[in-house]
Order: structure tokens, then C-alpha cells, then sequence
């Protein structure tokens, strides 16, 4: 018994007192900024280089849900035109914000108009959820996982991940949604009482990620079931998940 | 003919034999030491061309040979004689035009969207049945109740006694395979190993990445391959310390999974002041590193394992000696050595049953070729052991990262210049990541195009130890079983 308290003092107190102001190290790849430095005549090299397809030209821009935080674009531009920086508040309800612009630092926001009335009204200070996992990595599903943990405790918020979809408020999905487990995407957001939100989780289920040429997939579920909240990030840091919940209730109130 | 792990050799220089011959080739594996590392097809024109690729425990030498068939063929099965060989051959037969006859077990292995049989989806997967009216099923899954990936587990039982357990995979396909020959990108391919199993980052981006150098004729300098071997340990830490912590929750030891958790969080904190990332995305590439280990990392690193050690065996020490955490983990979910051995396991699960596997030390990569740490072997095959292994490894892991910290030196690595692969060549590549080996194999055309990518993950040969495991066991201890092997679900579904 001695042994267990001596680990238990040892353990001590290990909580993130608030999530909403930590800051995490400069070396996290969180929001790029585009600067307004001049690129090289004719450069397209950011967009050959992009894994996912997520810059377009004219004038240069990220869509953020399709980006899987990779910095090879940062590492290829010569004139330093892309720098990502360690801003972990990178979710949105609309994918038009998601998109970063030239010369544009301000912090990414939500388009209030489009989160529904019945959500609004109906989501008090708790939100349950149910995961569905649909070719996600695991990674996602373990940051997912650490946002309960004793570290960021997002227990703290309400915000709880459940079992039963039947007592949920909202559905996640992590991962490009396969066709092979098409159906537990479908079965569970239909069990799911209603009004219910769906929040996609990590660059996989925002924009396909990597996966947008595979033929495994089937995404055309997502034009039904009308995605709630966008969180890219490859895998999600539990911060960007745990702020991107609180930011999207406060933008709801 | 006979390679070295993470070598390339032409592909016109490989044996080919009948199937005959092949198949004497394969029943080498009988012998305990040999083990199947990969066997798989390849389309080319109108031949179907089978390749097979042999390690040993023992030695370094990988030997492989091939089979031309044609499409349409029905060959003789070798399961019954190989059971660890029925995986490979159920992939082959779900993908090609090949038929293995008198198979006692040719079932779909994961309804791959480029499947002959389009007829049949995941849906249709014909289950084991056992007609007794004494006898009830369980289904479980693929939605499961916790925050993890989709599977479905189908157990008959007699009252609360499992008699047998089908696993039933597929779910997370993505068609990986297909994705690496399909773009050309290196940076799209490298991304795209990242996420095979997104918690084995280390152990399949540095497979990958000795595919590409083996193929480009790159080599890594020494200090790379030093700082390559601290990652893997670093992930094995943090993904071993990750499954203490999920046993103690399913014993419900409330204080060794807060602990647990929060320890693990330091190691992957570790990570991401290394590279800017909790998973070590973006650290491992082809002979190369954005993210050479500094001074400042290195104190960052000792600074993390003095802090993480102490608490660690405190912890440890604690869940090991208590009666209650005990009662549900001795003599649960036994795999014995004879399992093990026919079914070729890989890996921790291998190592909790007497067997020494262990990729670092057989086919030594990285910086094990100049130190390798001491290989744990332990000989129970309970849950206990697979427990048990864990802490173990990870002190001989902490303590191989403080060896190589001493010998690393300072250095800044130039990026490659060559990204043109060698024309005609097979390249086979072996690591061994936290949960076992990995196994990546690429075989090039005459214009130095990929045209066959393979992955193998450990949880190929793996999940059917968990099958095994719950034998005989109360169906109530299939959540502990399940987790003290912690398989990947996307690893296997590619």
C-alpha cells in the first residue's frame, strides 16, 4: 500500500489547467500563413510538391481540409511564401474558411449563419459523442483517445465519447469513410436521435487527405449528411480537437 | 537465391521454379527457424508470377524464389501442410485468378475494392458455423464500443466458454498497395507509408524508406541510421506503455491507466519537439532527415527518460504485485509455443512463447548491425507475458537510447539527389517495429516505374493468436485478450 501512495504522490497533478490558452512548441505544425512576399516567376512548385492536392494558384492558397500538415511546401519555397506556424485553432463549420488566403493572418473563424437553428437550441454544456472509425490510422482514434486522458481531461467540458449512439448528441468520423465500413457510418449517424451534429475529424474525413484518388472509398455520404464541423490536422493534436469542440459551442450560443 | 535485408537484387536473377519445386521451397518453413516473410503475386501480361521470400531466426540471408502460372490455374493448397501460409494464400486467391484447391480455410481475407469476386461485399463473409442447439453465437463489432477501428469478432460459445472465434477484417481497406504504384510522388509515397498503421509510423517509414534507398542506390550515413533507432525505440516505448495502460483499464486499475496515459504522453511530447509531431510524421524519409538530432534534443530526450524511468517502474512495479490485477491477467489467453510456431507468429506475441524473433537481431537494420539491445524473451503465452514483455522492453529500450545518445554525433545530412529507381529490381525491406515485423516489397519495370508495391504488417500473422488466445477462455476475458496483443485493424486492411 506504501508503494502504491509513493506512486501516487509521484504522479502528482499532471492536468493542462486551462486548454483553452495552452500553447503548444513553435515546432508544431499548426495554421500556415501565406505572406505577401512576391514568388518566383512562373514557381508552381508548391503544388507539385503537395501530397494532397491542397494549394491552388493565382493568387496561392491552402485549403486547409485538405492539407495533411506534411511542411513540404514550406521546405520547397524559395522566397518563403508559406510558413506554418503553431497555431492549434484550425477548425471551422465551413470549408470556405478553412481556406487560407494571401496575406490573411487573422484567426479562423465560423460562419454562424450556416450552424442550424435546432442545434443551436438544442445543445446545452454537455455534448456526448460516438466515434465511427472509417480508414483512419489509429492515429487520429489515439488523440481522440489522449483527449480524455489526465492531460487535457476534456471530461472537464461535458465532452465525452460514448458507447451507445442511441444517448449521443453528435456523430465523429475519422478516416476517408471506406466502402467496406460505408454501412456503420450510416447505421450509427441513423441511430443517433435527432437534432445531431456530425463532426469530421483529421485530414482523411475533412478532405480525403491522401486518399481522394483511391477507389476504396465513398464519400458521397458526406453531401447527405452535412458535416457540422470541419478539424483537419494529420493526426488531430487533442488541443485542435478539444478547442475546435469549444469554439464551435461558443459560435452556437 | 539469397538477398540481405534492405537489398534490392534483379528480378531475372531469381529462381524460377514449378510449382512443384516452389512448393518444396515453402515447406522449408516445417523447420521452426524459417519463417514466410512474404509471399505474394504479381500480374505480368498473361503470367501470374508468385513470389516468396524466406528469413530465418538465425542467420541474416533472406532467400527467395518465384513461380510462373498461368491466369485461371488451380494449384495445390499448402495450408494444411503450412497453416501459416493459409493468410497468404487467401490474399492471392482474393485478388488473382488463381485457384488453391483442397484449402481447408479459403475464405475473403479483406474484400479489397480490386477483388475478382465483385459479386460478393463484406457483408457476405461466410462464418464458421457449428449446428448445436447447446451452442449460441456472439457477434461483436465491426462498430465497437470504445474509440477504436472497426472489426468484427464472431465467437461461438458454449454458456460463457469461447469455443472458437472468427475474425473478420476489411473495414479500413483504403487500397494502400495501389495508391503506392498509382503516384509517383516520393513525398506522396513517404506521406502514404506514414499512415499504413498510424500508430507504427517509425517502423513503416523506415521500411519504406530502405525500399526507396535500396532501389536509388542511396546509402544513410551512420549517425542517421543511429538517429532512426532511437525513434523506433521511442515509439515502441510509447506504444508498449500505451498498452499497459489500456490493460489496466480493462481490469479496471483506475490508477495505472491515469498514470500510464500521462507517461506516455511524455514520450510522444519527446516526438514532437524532435519533428513538430506527437507520431513522428515527417522525421523518417529516404536517406535523409529535415530533423537532425541537435544538442538541445538530446538533453530534451535524456531530460524526458530520466523523468519517465522512475515513475514508470514505480508504476509498473505497483500493477505487477497486485492480486487483483493478476488474477485477471495469469493464465489468460495462453498461445503456446506450438502455436506460435505453426502459425509463424511475429514479434511480442512470438516472443511471449519461447521463441527468439526478433528482426533486430536476425536481420539487423539501422544502427543494430553496430549495438543491438538485448532481445526479451519470455515463455508463459498468457496475457501476463505479453504484459510483462512490455515493461521489460521498455527498459532495455530507455537504456539501448541512453548507449546510442553517448555515441551520436552532431551532423546535418544532405538530401539525396537521385530519385530515379533501378529498372527491373525486387527490394525487400524488414523492420522490426513495437509490435513485430513489418515487411515492405517493391518490384520495378524496365522504365524504373513501380509497378508492385506490398505491405505486410505484423498484425497479418497476428490476429490469429488473438483467434487462438480466447479458446476455452470466458468470453468476458476477450477485452484483456484482444488489448494485450493491441493488432492493427488498418494494418491488416491495407
Amino acid at each position: 500500500m506504501f508503494e502504491h501512495l509513493k506512486a501516487f504522490i509521484h504522479h502528482g497533478k499532471r492536468y493542462i489547467p486551462d486548454p483553452t490558452k495552452a500553447v503548444l512548441p513553435n515546432i508544431h505544425t499548426g495554421k500556415p500563413v501565406i505572406t505577401s512576399q512576391n514568388c518566383e516567376i512562373n514557381c508552381t512548385k508548391c503544388v507539385e510538391i503537395c501530397p494532397s492536392q491542397a494549394i491552388e494558384l493565382n493568387p496561392i492558397s491552402i485549403q486547409l481540409h485538405k492539407c495533411v500538415f506534411c511542411l513540404e511546401c514550406q521546405h520547397t519555397c524559395s522566397v518563403n511564401k508559406i510558413q506554418f506556424t503553431n497555431e492549434l485553432q484550425i477548425s471551422s463549420n465551413s470549408i470556405e474558411k478553412l481556406r487560407i488566403k494571401e496575406g490573411n493572418n487573422n484567426p479562423i473563424t465560423f460562419d454562424t449563419d450556416k450552424i442550424r437553428k435546432e442545434v443551436v437550441q438544442k445543445i446545452g454544456r454537455a455534448l456526448r459523442l460516438r466515434l465511427v472509425s472509417a480508414g483512419s490510422c489509429n492515429g487520429c482514434e489515439l488523440e481522440l483517445g489522449a483527449s480524455g486522458n489526465v492531460n487535457f481531461d476534456m471530461g472537464r467540458y461535458g465532452i465525452e465519447f460514448l458507447a451507445s449512439p442511441r444517448h449521443c448528441d453528435g456523430l465523429v468520423i475519422t478516416g476517408p469513410i471506406t466502402e467496406n465500413n460505408f454501412d456503420s457510418v450510416r447505421l450509427t449517424y441513423d441511430a443517433i436521435p435527432e437534432p445531431k451534429i456530425v463532426i469530421l475529424v483529421g485530414s482523411c474525413a475533412t478532405g480525403g487527405g491522401l486518399f481522394t484518388q483511391s477507389p476504396a472509398l465513398r464519400r458521397q455520404i458526406l453531401s447527405e449528411l452535412k458535416p457540422d464541423l470541419y478539424i483537419p490536422g494529420c493526426p488531430i493534436h487533442p488541443l485542435t480537437f478539444i478547442n475546435g469542440i469549444l469554439d464551435f459551442l461558443k459560435a452556437a450560443k | 537465391m539469397e538477398l540481405i535485408n534492405n537489398t534490392s537484387i534483379d528480378i531475372n536473377e531469381i529462381p524460377q521454379l514449378d510449382y512443384n519445386t516452389f512448393c518444396d521451397f515453402l515447406l522449408k518453413i516445417k523447420n521452426s527457424t524459417f519463417r514466410c516473410v512474404n509471399y505474394f503475386a504479381h500480374k505480368d501480361d498473361s503470367k501470374i508470377i508468385l513470389f516468396a521470400f524466406i528469413a530465418s531466426d538465425i542467420k541474416p540471408t533472406i532467400e527467395v524464389a518465384c513461380c510462373y502460372v498461368d491466369e485461371g490455374s488451380k494449384l495445390h493448397s499448402l495450408s494444411k501442410d503450412l497453416p501459416s501460409i493459409n493468410v497468404f494464400e487467401r490474399e492471392i486467391e482474393e485478388q488473382f485468378n488463381i485457384k488453391f484447391e483442397h484449402s481447408p480455410w479459403n475464405k475473403p481475407l479483406r474484400f479489397p475494392f480490386d477483388r475478382k469476386n465483385k459479386e460478393i461485399s463484406i457483408s457476405d463473409y461466410p462464418f464458421f458455423k457449428i449446428e448445436n442447439h447447446e451452442l449460441h453465437q456472439v457477434g461483436v463489432g465491426p462498430i465497437h464500443a470504445g474509440i477504436i477501428e472497426p472489426g468484427h469478432f464472431r465467437f461461438i460459445c458454449n454458456g460463457e466458454k469461447v469455443i472458437h472465434l472468427e475474425i473478420q477484417l476489411g473495414y479500413q481497406h483504403r487500397g494502400i498497395e495501389n495508391l503506392m504504384i498509382s503516384n509517383n510522388s516520393p513525398v506522396y509515397r513517404n506521406k502514404l507509408a506514414e499512415i499504413i498503421s498510424g500508430d507504427t509510423v517509425v517502423g513503416h517509414t523506415l521500411a519504406h524508406s530502405y525500399i526507396i534507398e535500396a532501389l536509388t542506390n542511396t546509402k544513410s550515413a551512420l549517425n542517421l541510421e543511429l538517429e532512426r533507432s532511437i525513434a523506433l525505440e521511442l515509439e515502441r516505448i510509447a506504444m508498449h506503455t500505451f498498452g499497459l495502460s489500456a490493460l489496466s483499464t480493462d481490469v479496471a486499475y483506475q490508477f495505472g491507466c491515469v498514470a500510464l496515459q500521462d507517461l506516455r504522453t511524455i514520450i510522444i511530447n519527446t516526438f514532437m519537439t524532435w519533428c513538430g509531431n506527437r507520431f513522428a510524421h515527417k522525421l523518417i524519409e529516404p536517406a535523409f532527415s529535415k530533423y537532425p538530432i541537435t544538442n538541445e534534443i538530446k538533453d530534451t530526450i535524456r531530460k524526458n527518460l530520466q523523468e519517465f524511468k522512475p515513475r514508470f517502474e514505480e508504476v509498473t512495479n505497483v500493477l505487477f504485485n497486485m492480486p487483483s490485477v493478476l488474477n485477471r491477467f495469469e493464465s489468460i489467453g495462453i498461445v503456446t509455443e506450438i502455436q506460435a510456431k505453426e502459425m509463424q507468429f511475429v514479434g511480442m506475441t512470438a516472443r511471449t512463447c519461447g521463441l527468439e524473433r526478433d528482426v533486430r537481431k536476425s536481420n539487423p537494420f539501422a544502427y543494430y548491425n553496430e549495438l543491438c539491445p538485448e532481445i526479451v524473451v519470455l515463455n508463459h503465452g498468457d496475457v501476463k507475458a505479453r504484459a510483462k514483455i512490455r515493461q521489460l522492453e521498455i527498459f532495455e529500450s530507455i537504456e539501448y537510447i541512453y548507449k546510442l545518445l553517448e555515441l551520436h554525433k552532431t551532423e546535418t545530412f544532405k538530401k539525396p539527389t537521385n530519385s530515379s529507381l533501378k529498372p527491373n529490381q525486387i527490394a525487400l525491406s524488414l523492420t522490426e517495429g513495437w509490435r513485430g515485423e513489418v515487411c515492405h516489397t517493391a518490384i520495378t519495370d524496365e522504365q524504373g516505374n513501380c509497378i508492385r508495391y506490398k505491405v505486410k504488417d505484423p498484425s497479418l500473422h497476428n490476429w490469429m493468436a488473438l483467434a487462438l488466445s480466447v479458446r476455452n477462455n470466458d468470453i468476458s476475458d476477450f477485452p484483456i485478450c484482444n488489448k494485450s496483443f493491441d493488432l492493427s485493424y488498418c494494418g491488416f486492411d491495407l
